[in-house]
Order: C-alpha cells, then structure tokens, then sequence
C-alpha cells in the first residue's frame, strides 16, 4: 500500500519534492491555488548567477513530476488531524488522506507601494524587479522606453524595521546585479546606478557577477538607501539618497526607478498553516522544529515544511531544502507505517 | 502620475474627526504673521457653520517652541501641556482643537510618549496638582484646526462666492500644498492622508475647485526648522532650504501656495522677497511673487469675505494677481485701512518684485 503525501505549494520547493517522493514510492497530491504550476519561477526571465532561462528550469522540473496528482485551482479547504494522518477536504471537493503533509507554500513579493516614499503605484517611472522580468519576458512596458538613467533600488520590504520586514530576503542584491547587467546590455547607452545598504553576494559565482557589473558595464554603486523619489515635470524621476561612503547626500534625476522588493510570508500559506495550526515566529514565516539539524520539520508531527515557508531562499537553496525535507517525509513514514517499507524496497530495486 | 495610487494611500490614512463640540486653543505666533486667520476659523465654524468652538482666554504657548530650542525641560512642557488639556476637561470639552502645527506635534509626541511610559505620565499628573491644582484629562480626540476645515470643505464649498478658477481662462488654480513638517511627518496616521501624500489641503482644494499641483521637492521644509532660523548665524540654511523649493515648483507654474503650520506660510512668503530683492529672481509671473495663504485664508476667500478683512495686506507678496483671477473685487485704496479705517501704514515698495 503507498502513502499518501499531499503538497501545499506548486511552486519549485513543491515540484522538486513531488519529484523526490514519487521516486520514493509515494502516493505524492500536489495542489497549487493559482492556475498554473512554477510559482514566481514561472514569471521570471533569467536566473542569476549564469542568466539561465528561468523557464528551462521550471520546464526541467516540470518534466521530472510524471505520476504526480497534481490540481491547480485548488486549495485547502479544510483539515483534520486522525490518529496517523490527516484528512483534508480541497477546494475541488476532493478529500485526502494524507499520511504527511509537506508544505511548499513559498513567498509573496513585498508589496512595494508601501514604501510610500519610493513612490510605486504612484509616479509612473517605477517599477518592481518583478515589473522589470515581465518586461524581459515579454518585451513590451510603457514605462521603458529607451532610459538613459536607470536606478535600483536594494533592500525594498528587507531589512527595514519601519515597514516591519527585518529579514534579509537573500536574493534581492544578486537579482539587482543581473537585471542591472541586462538593462545595461539592453540599453548600452544609459548609466546605470545600485543604492544598496551592503552587498549580500554570498553564493558561487556571485561575486564574479557583481566585479563584472562594474568592470564590464560600468554600473555604479552608491551605498546609502533612497530617502524619497519624486516626478519631475517631465515625467521624470527624481530620487534622493545618502552617498555614505563620501558622506554626501545626493540627488539624481533617473528615467527609470526599479525597486528590489523583497519576500514577504505567503498570506494563503499561512491561511492553510492556521488550518493545522502550525505555529509561526516573529518573522512570520513557519518554525521548524529543530532549526539547524532538521530544519524541514514543522513542530507537529507528520507536517513538514520546505522552501520559502521557512524563510527566503535562493532557488538552489529551496530545491536543496525540497529534497532534504523529502527525505524526512520518508523517514517520519517508514518510522510510522512499517508494513509500507516492503513495497517501497521494491519499488527502489526497480531503479 | 497615477492619481488612484494616491487615492489608495490617502483611503488608508483616514482619521476620525468629530463633528462639533470642540475646545480651541491658538498659536503664539499666527496673530503676529498672519492676523485674521485665527478668527476667520471661528468666524466661520461658528458663525457660519454653527459650530460649538469654545476658547478662553487663560490657556497658553504650549511651549514648542522652546522645546524645539532645547530651552525647556521635557517635563516641564509636558505639564503645560497638561495644564491646557486639565481645561479642556474644566470646561466640559473631550475634543481637542489647535491652531499651530507645532503644538499639534508637541501634543502628539506628548499623548504617545505618556502612552509608552506611564510613570511619566503620573509624575506629570501630579506636577499638575502641585503647580495648578487641576485635575489631569487627555483629550478624546486631538484635532488640527485643518482637519477641521477639511471636515467642514463640503458645507464650506456650499456656501462658496468664489471657486479656486481662474475666472478668465475657466480653468483651475493651480495650487501648491504644504503642510507643517510636524503635522504628520512625526506620526504619518495623525494627519489625514498621512506623511508622504497628505490629503488634508489637497481635500480643500479639491472640494474647492482648484487643482493640486504635485512638485518634486514638495516634501522639503518650508525654511523654518526653528535652529535653521532662530539663530541667526544659521539663517542662510533656511532661505537655502525655501530656495530650493521655489526653483523645484516654479516650471509648474502655480498660481499660490496653500498651508497649514504657522511658519511655512511667512518663510515662503518673506523668503521670497529677500530672494527677490538679492538676487531679482521672482517665482510668479511678471515679476509677481507666488501668493502664500493659510487654508482659513482661502477659505475666507472661497466665502467671499473682503481680502483685507482676511489680513492679505500683511502678506509680503502681493496677493493682487490672485484676487483678479478669482474674480474678487477688491478695493486697492483700503489695503492699508484697518479697522475703522485706522492708517496701518505701508511698507516700503520692492525694487525687484511687484
């Protein structure tokens, strides 16, 4: 007899643990609330640090979930703890009685136009990275049309105790390089400028990236937030910052303003996350149970978490995150259902 | 610009205003810079809109000003500030309603300070008993003198002679808001619409015709920053400061300045005769300077009284161009007439600016 393991989240963490556990042997649900599967994945352009197509990526772990029950659309309707498992009822009417639930809920973007000061939503020059991908996707935004000065914005919604949001979201310097870099490949002929608090390269590669985008393509960067953006009568932008390192404030005016808004807690991750009461910490992300030994275990049994759910992580971090917690799945399972051991050997000999 | 963006923030900066029954106390320096405005606020709550606004004569500075100089001690303005609130509460009021920005901050800051330490708060309670014998109240509500006019700028816009149009063109005035540093920079959910878009002038204008006009150092101080002014050595910081806004929002083309602090108004106004008169640059057209009103100025306007009545002849930049576009008839023999027709004398005429 197979288990059943539901998946809350189709974005990466959700598919590459379906991958993971399908080869195990289990019976793998993956429900997703949106109408397709990828996540943020699925809006992005380029992944830093090489420029890979983010859609080759989504494609490739797409391609490796064949088996897995997957329904879009859908979302946890409502949860019951049994003595084993759980009993969920989808919203498509489907019950399931899942022996573990893995939750892959991710992350929602910061909501940018509450940084009020920054001016989203309000002067028409200003746009979000996520504004700036689609744009690399789909070649087309009225509000770019051959900039010659072009700002980005570091730390939007991260690191910033004002607007309640004091973790790092680890991917927002990296992405402000890359869409730097492709905005200056784009538009060869404008200046390009990074106002950032610290540079968090920490990955492979990324600091290569980060010395390229000042020996190749000029791109300055001025450490010292933005204080406030405002439009010009031209439509234009202008912006004013602290330059830190020559202890000057400055003011630039800039044709187009992209503000690095950084992960927030998923809302209807945490919607299905008081369904099973699973408890949060201050940051408004979900808590492991042991932190750093086994950090894809939730406190309540048979739940465990990976990806974005815990925490903002790089994509390499959350598919490496997806698999370590699929592992636990299948340690916690084989712990608590000992007949289903034999015919998971079976299943694993035909590998 | 996107103007549902702004209507999004300004949707979520909303404060409650009551209705009627206030308790008023004045500025210390308003009656000096700008004379009738104070009573064109009562006049009209009052008189014209029947409202309850009380005020007696014993309450007093609230000490901003010396608390913004470093020249009081914080617990010693704290029970000012208590005395003015324990006679609020003696005379049978629970709303609260200031004429001055910097008293409406220092209120503020006080209310939330004794919110976050309530020890200082009973030490202030009873510093109020020792030195005046009244009993401690706080305010139910705590108001601005703008936000009242904002609450009242539909029945106002009722009783309106004139529109903020321009009388020759049909079009709009083109109006440049700025609201005191201390009105919501401090505590963006005190002040309606909050910090960054503030919406409590910009309702005014709105409601009364004209249009607001959005500039790019519209966050700037005004110039008066109490150090940057009060001594004297540091004064080329505070006309720096009104400089750079005049040349930021002179391509916009505004027809006058609306504001609601005591300060900003008579910065921008005499800032921009000094500038004139150093340097020859001026902001308006034809070698005009850019009218700066107080909101019960342009109120008093938008009902039609006689701009003299409203004290615009104290005003250092001629408030002529104005009046003509709105169509104000206005008689240029009794500017200088006060009360009674009592000679208030002429200032010297300005060699650069009309």
């Amino acid at each position: 007899m197979k288990n059943n393991v539901l998946i809350v989240g189709g974005g990466p963490a959700g598919l590459e643990a379906s991958s993971q556990l399908q080869r195990l042997g289990y019976n793998v649900i993956l429900i997703e609330r949106s109408a397709a599967l990828g996540g943020h994945l699925a809006k992005w352009d380029r992944l830093f640090p090489s420029g890979v197509s983010a859609q080759d990526a989504l494609k490739t772990l797409l391609g490796r979930i064949e088996g897995v029950k997957c329904f879009t659309d859908t979302e946890v309707q409502s949860i019951n703890r049994l003595d084993k498992s759980y009993n969920v009822i989808l919203s498509n009417g489907i019950t399931v009685l899942a022996d573990a639930v893995l939750m892959t809920t991710g992350f929602d973007l910061f909501e940018a136009s509450r940084k009020e000061e920054y001016g989203y939503g309000i002067y028409n020059q200003v746009m979000t990275n996520a504004d700036l991908e689609a744009y690399f996707r789909n070649h087309s935004d009225k509000r770019i049309d051959n900039p010659r000065r072009i700002g980005f914005v570091h730390c939007v919604g991260s690191r910033d105790e004002k607007a309640g949001c004091r973790s790092c979201s680890k991917v927002c310097c990296a992405t402000a390089v890359k869409q730097a870099i492709e905005m200056k490949q784009a538009f060869p002929e404008a200046d390009v400028f990074c106002f950032y608090m610290d540079l968090r390269l920490f990955g492979r590669h990324y600091e290569d990236m980060y010395l390229k985008a000042q020996k190749d393509y000029g791109i300055r960067f001025i450490r010292g937030r933005v204080a406030e953006v405002a439009e010009n009568a031209d439509g234009s932008l202008q912006v004013k910052a602290e330059d830190t390192v020559a202890s000057k404030p400055l003011k630039v005016s800039l044709d187009l303003l992209v503000l690095m808004a950084g992960m927030r807690p998923s809302v209807s991750g945490r919607r299905v996350g008081e369904l099973l009461e699973v408890p949060v910490e201050e940051d408004g992300y979900f808590s492991v149970r042991e932190g750093i030994v086994s950090g894809q275990r939730s406190p309540l049994p048979g739940i465990f978490l990976a990806g974005a759910a815990t925490g903002p992580k790089t994509l390499p971090d959350t598919l490496a995150d997806a698999r370590a917690a699929a592992v636990l799945v299948d340690d916690y399972l084989s712990g608590i259902f000992t007949e289903a051991k034999h015919y998971k050997n079976l299943v694993r000999e035909l590998w | 610009m996107i103007y549902e963006g702004k209507q999004k923030i300004w949707a979520d900066y909303q404060k409650e205003i009551p209705d009627d029954h206030y308790f008023y106390v004045r500025s210390c320096i308003r009656q000096s810079f700008f004379p009738a405005s104070e009573a064109t606020f009562l006049d009209i709550t009052r008189n014209r809109l029947g409202k309850d606004i009380f005020e007696t004569e014993h309450h007093t500075t609230c000490g901003g000003i010396a608390y913004h100089s470093d020249t009081i001690p914080q617990e010693t303005v704290m029970t000012i500030i208590a005395r003015q609130f324990a006679l609020m509460a003696k005379n049978g009021y629970e709303n609260y309603v200031c004429s001055c920005i910097t008293s409406f901050g220092l209120y503020c800051e006080t209310m939330e300070t004794w919110r976050e330490f309530p020890e200082l708060e009973a030490k202030i309670r009873e510093n109020l008993w020792k030195t005046c014998k009244l009993d401690f109240a706080k305010p139910k509500f705590l108001i601005h003198a703008s936000d009242l006019v904002y609450k009242y700028r539909n029945l106002i816009a009722k009783q309106a002679v004139h529109k903020l149009v321009n009388v020759h063109t049909g079009q709009p005035l083109r109006v440049v808001e700025h609201i005191g540093c201390h009105y919501s920079k401090m505590f963006p959910s005190k002040g309606v619409g909050g910090a960054e878009y503030p919406y409590v002038l910009v309702g005014m204008i709105e409601a009364w015709g004209g249009e607001i006009v959005d500039y790019p150092e519209r966050r700037h101080c005004c110039g008066f920053g109490f150090r940057q002014y009060f001594i004297k050595g540091n004064r080329g910081y505070s006309i720096s400061n009104t400089h750079k806004k005049f040349e930021s929002m002179e391509p916009f083309h505004p027809d006058f300045i609306i504001t609601n602090c005591p300060g900003c108004p008579y910065f921008m106004d005499r800032w921009q005769y000094v500038i004139a008169e150093s340097t020859g640059k001026t902001y308006g057209k034809d070698g005009h300077g850019i009218p700066v009103l107080t909101y019960e100025e342009v109120a008093g306007l938008v009902m039609g009284y006689d701009p003299w009545d409203l004290g615009l002849q104290t005003h250092q930049v001629g408030v002529e161009p104005l009046l003509d576009k709105m169509g104000i008839e206005y008689d240029p023999e009794k500017k200088y007439l006060g009360k009674g027709g009592k000679d208030i004398g002429q200032p010297e005429p300005c060699i650069c600016m009309k």
